[in-house]
């Protein structure tokens, strides 16, 4: 194996260049191949009847009128489609406690959210599925329906699975310390707040979709997914439609954007699938915007009650909270809709040192759509918990909020080491990141015009977040715990005869630039040019078996891969030239697709030697029988997650009269290891910023009283547009993972961790001149100017 | 979200789109653009036997000036105002606001007629009518009419048409004796307000038309003429309590009457300025 320095430090490796993504002009020019765009001979399409009511029996099902409407095929309930579908049950193992009822694609008895789909039309077109799904005709008794998270557990809520007594679907506890005797301590100021965090789902711009074509004669289903783990599916799809696993291949092309949105089972994807087979003949299903709003995982939703403890002098003593968070009628498959409020009991702090920490987490039903995860799992929660406290521990005791994070966060020379909560933290860069950030923000600069513009009632604050991200997850993350989740991918190169290498990944392309990234990493290890280099991904039949891209792994895991396996082709392809040029292979190298000497100078350009194998391997050595081909798997051993760092500070106005806050800038320092793409990674982490701005001000799902589902429009559903959003300035610090060759660790997640509570602490040094402060997102201008209000009283 | 089955419908002149309007009596609809009425469609909150399409009225398009009015064809886009000099010389107040309603892509196919005949409580353009005192030319089968903009607008997607199409905007050339104000405040860009104004000021007499408040754009006679008294701007404001404000999930009544009252204030400061 050859050593990092020699892989990183050479003339044309492309890690670490900014080389732009080569299929930005496929899809720019609309040549992308996105699910809607496949079209196959037969093909018809999916409609269904969702539910209207959060909670309710289903007396009855009349598809009469609907069977006889024009161009429809097929009429499926709930009923019709368990003899075929085998139920499902989002739990795992490691887990512990966590519990759900078993799920079929189409609701049985009962639906339990508002979108739940009840009926499956197949018809030839949309537009007249849609048409007959007006005509079916289900009679429901509405059930009182469970929808605030807060009531959830009072005995007067209904109980939305009566065989488990309660909505709790789990909880867990968190100790280190004595939380009690340190808040207690003589001189311990204690700051405290209640955090609401609002509902919010993920909006991707291709909205869900999946084509199943099942062929009879091979027992063969075909499904083009518009997704982030087809291994994942094709096991799901196998095990619940009783179909081999070999029998299933799972297609992702082009992705629009997926954010953890597409990386679970949805009732509608597996009814289509199941209509497949039974219809032998191609189905296509696409959810409209409407179906994605209603349907699609929601993420967030938690009220958080919590306590942060500090000395007059500024030493964080240690942080207490109680978190509450609604997941819908069922725990997400296979993943499970515990692991956001898991993360946050882990990471909450994580930056800090802090000796004492106890966390409460509760998990409940409800009757509102199924939550899970969504980007930066847990992490907005987390973030906002500690950074937020901190902050307002600062103004309390009259410290500025940098030099109070400088005096608690771990020292960059201090690891390994864990956190409070038991995490095994390494390669981490805390101080640096923040030293840095406040470099490139001009902090001292932007505190003196925030005193200026005071005096003219125009109101700026300035806000921080140190955080952790989860990233590169080991099999501690799913595995363990019985999910069919791979949590090791490989990667597969092949040289051809004209001297190209076709290369293949089992993670997945969702849009932010994984196959570019793929390239790079083969290209600039073996030693081809970047534009010789074709890449395979998000194909079950083609691919090596993997996880995909999801929780930061791509780049970390998936290029891990893809590095040792250059290496392992290399290797076998100076072994052959070392025979055909007489040369030792010490002497030999690989650069511009030739092998060289260690001079660079051209020795045999890589055509001449693979034709020579391919076509004339009669002037080979019997005894020397070349591969030209080489796979290598990657897993990450000894840590259950690498850890990433950042820092982040957003820079925001405050119209006081009426409550809309302007946010000017934002700059994040981001330490991902070492980056491969600094295009793709600076575009990640701004595309992040922005979800998390969305969080913190715009994005929220809101619900009625009785389960009503009540912006499900992207007209009354706040994305945040390109005319708010500010500059967001990036920088990084490399601090390579040990756990790889490569480096390299997760991207994904910053800034939609960070943003949050970044804007949260913008927004609250804004308004405390006024004795305001507000902990509630989105902060809207209606909860701003209410905050201003209850301050002025 | 695909519209349910309808007839398509291109007449080539007005009283053939009045012939069409008649004979479906009630179950058509005219197409203006579509930009609300093709998402209502689909939705299937609007489910119309056929679509009128009227982009092949010429008698629906151009925009002239003649005796001290612009009139601007019913099917004049968005997009056509923005770029007309006519318009920018004699209406400024539309100016102001066009950047403000939605974005390109809708401004470039949506219409001043298809606005106003949907009469939709937080679009623009019905308040830039109320506050420049326009009159609406509406025709039926038997006759042509002019309906004064305060008398137009009735209630929420409520308007005094009856069988009748929009055929022009007929708006009172500016005077230098005029000066205007436009201020909406919005969350993002391009979306519709939670408040907003838009006032021509004559003299010492105003015209402030508010929209995004309540169920239709919205003028205030006493605010009108507190504004005319000079009166404190605290004065001009308890005014405002003659609105029903509207309650949605972004702003409450009590939000809306105070974004308005900002908004107004600000408009009046632009004004002066």
């Amino acid at each position: 194996m050859t050593g990092p320095a020699h892989i990183f430090d050479k003339p044309n490796r492309y890690i670490g260049k900014p080389e732009p993504r080569a299929d930005a002009a496929r899809l720019l020019q609309g040549r992308g191949r996105f699910v809607d765009d496949e079209k196959l001979p037969r093909m018809v399409h999916a409609a269904f009847v969702r539910s209207p009511h959060a909670h309710a029996k289903i007396l009855s099902i009349d598809t009469e009128d609907a069977r006889t409407s024009t161009g429809v095929i097929a009429i499926y309930t709930g009923a019709d489609l368990a003899e075929h579908v085998t139920p499902y049950v989002g739990t795992l193992t490691h887990m512990a406690g966590l519990r759900s009822a078993p799920q079929h694609p189409l609701a049985m008895d009962v639906a339990r959210w508002q979108g739940e789909p009840i009926v499956m039309v197949v018809a030839t077109s949309r537009a007249l599925a849609e048409d007959a799904c007006e005509l079916v005709d289900v009679d429901y008794d509405e059930l009182p329906a469970a929808v605030d998270s807060e009531t959830a557990l009072d005995a007067d809520t209904p109980v939305i699975h009566p065989e488990f007594g309660s909505n709790l679907a789990w909880e867990r506890d968190v100790i280190a310390g004595d939380i009690d005797a340190a808040f207690a301590a003589p001189g311990v100021h204690v700051v405290e707040r209640e955090f609401r965090f609002g509902r919010h789902t993920g909006v991707t711009l291709e909205s869900r979709g999946t084509l199943c074509d099942y062929d009879p004669s091979e027992d063969q289903l075909t499904v083009y997914y518009s997704g982030q783990a087809p291994h994942m599916m094709q096991v799901i799809f196998s095990k619940h439609l009783g179909l081999p696993e070999e029998n299933v291949r799972v297609i992702s092309n082009d992705v629009g954007g997926s954010f953890g949105i597409k990386i679970h089972t949805y009732g509608d994807e597996i009814a289509t699938a199941a209509a497949a087979k039974l219809l032998r003949r191609p189905v296509k299903f696409i959810a409209d915007r409407f179906e994605s709003f209603v349907t699609d995982i929601h993420a967030r939703d938690h009220i958080v009650k919590a306590k942060m403890g500090i000395t007059g002098a500024g030493t964080i003593v240690g942080i207490d909270f109680d978190d509450l968070t609604g997941i819908g009628p069922f725990s997400m498959y296979p993943r499970t809709s515990a692991i956001e409020c898991n993360q946050v009991l882990n990471l909450t702090g994580a930056p800090y040192v802090m000796e004492n920490y106890r966390a409460k987490g509760r998990v409940v039903f409800q009757n509102k759509t199924l939550m899970c995860q969504y980007r930066a799992v847990g992490h907005p929660i987390a973030m906002a918990i500690a950074d937020g406290l901190l902050e307002d521990a600062a103004r309390k005791i009259g410290m500025d909020p940098v030099a109070l994070r400088e005096l608690n966060l771990m020292a960059d020379d201090s690891y390994p080491r864990t956190s409070a909560t038991g995490m095994k933290l390494d390669d981490l860069s805390h101080k640096r990141a923040l030293r840095k950030l406040t470099e490139i923000m001009d902090y001292q600069g932007l505190r003196a015009d925030q005193t200026e513009a005071r005096k003219d009632g125009i109101y700026r604050g300035i806000g921080f977040v140190s955080m952790v991200e989860v990233t590169n997850p080991s099999p501690m993350f799913y595995g363990i715990g019985g999910a069919p989740i791979a949590s090791q991918d490989g990667a597969t190169l092949r040289l051809d005869a004209g001297g190209a290498l076709h290369v293949s990944s089992s993670i997945t392309e969702q849009g932010q630039g994984t196959n570019a990234i793929l390239a790079q990493v083969a290209a600039g290890v073996f030693g081809v040019d970047l534009n010789r280099v074709k890449v395979t991904t998000g194909d079950t039949a083609t691919t090596p078996y993997g996880g995909g891209t999801w929780a930061s792994r791509g780049a970390g895991i998936g290029g891990e891969a893809m590095l040792l396996a250059a290496q392992a082709l290399k290797d076998q392809v100076l072994e052959v030239a070392g025979v055909m040029l007489q040369t030792g292979v010490e002497k030999l190298d690989i650069r511009d697709g030739a092998v060289t000497d260690l001079e660079g100078n051209e020795r045999l350009p890589l055509a001449d030697l693979a034709r020579t194998v391919y076509y004339r391997g009669n002037e080979l050595p019997n005894d020397l029988n070349p591969e030209l081909i080489a796979t290598r798997h990657y897993r990450v051993t000894d840590f259950p997650f690498v850890f990433t760092n950042g820092a982040m500070a957003a820079h925001v106005e405050v119209d006081t009269a009426t409550g809309f806050v302007k946010v000017l800038h934002f700059w994040a320092v981001e330490d991902c290891g070492r980056v491969i793409n600094p295009l793709l990674v600076d575009e990640q982490i701004r595309g992040g910023v922005v979800q998390g701005i969305g969080g913190a001000l715009y994005e929220e799902c809101h619900y009625s009283p009785d389960g009503q589902f009540m912006n499900a429009t992207m007209a009354d559903y706040m994305v945040p547009m390109a005319s708010e959003m500010p500059d967001i300035t990036i920088a990084h610090i490399e601090t390579p993972t040990k756990t790889s060759v490569l480096g390299a660790k997760g991207a994904g997640e910053a800034g939609t961790g960070g943003a949050p509570a970044a804007i949260l602490n913008a927004v609250n040094d804004a308004l405390s001149p006024m004795g305001a402060s507000i902990w509630q997102m989105p902060m809207t201008p209606e909860r701003i100017l209410t905050v201003l209000d209850k301050a002025a009283e | 979200m695909k519209a349910p089955d309808f007839d398509y419908l291109r007449p080539s002149s007005l009283d053939a789109a009045l012939a069409m309007l008649a004979e479906h009596d009630g179950e058509a609809m005219p197409l203006a653009g579509g930009q609300s009425l093709m998402p209502m469609m689909n939705f299937r909150v609007a489910a119309p036997e056929a679509l009128i399409d009227l982009a092949d009225l010429t008698e629906l398009r151009g925009i002239t000036v003649d005796a001290g009015t612009v009139r601007i064809g019913a099917m004049t886009r968005y997009a056509e105002l923005m770029s007309d000099a006519t318009v920018q010389a004699h209406i400024p107040l539309i100016g102001m606001a066009l950047p403000h309603i939605a974005h390109d892509a809708v401004r470039n196919r949506g219409t001043i007629g298809g606005s106003l005949a949907l009469a939709d409580p937080a679009a623009e353009m019905p308040a830039l009518m109320l506050a420049l005192d326009a009159s609406i030319e509406v025709t039926g089968p038997d006759a042509t009419r002019m309906i004064k903009a305060d008398d137009f607008f009735l209630g929420m997607f409520e308007t005094a048409l009856d069988g009748e199409l929009i055929t022009a905007i007929h708006v009172p050339v500016a005077t230098p004796a005029q000066r205007f104000g436009f201020h909406e405040l919005t969350q993002r860009h391009g979306d519709y307000a939670l408040a907003g104004v838009a006032i021509a000021q004559t003299d010492d007499s105003y015209r402030a038309a508010f929209f995004g408040v309540a169920d239709r754009a919205t003028r205030v006679p006493e605010l009108e003429a507190a504004l005319k008294r000079q009166d404190d701007m605290k004065v001009v404001l308890t005014y405002l309590d003659q609105i029903d404000f509207t309650d949605d999930l972004k702003a409450n009544h009590t939000t809306r009457q105070r974004l308005a009252g900002v908004a107004l204030t600000r408009t009046l400061k632009g004004m002066t300025a």
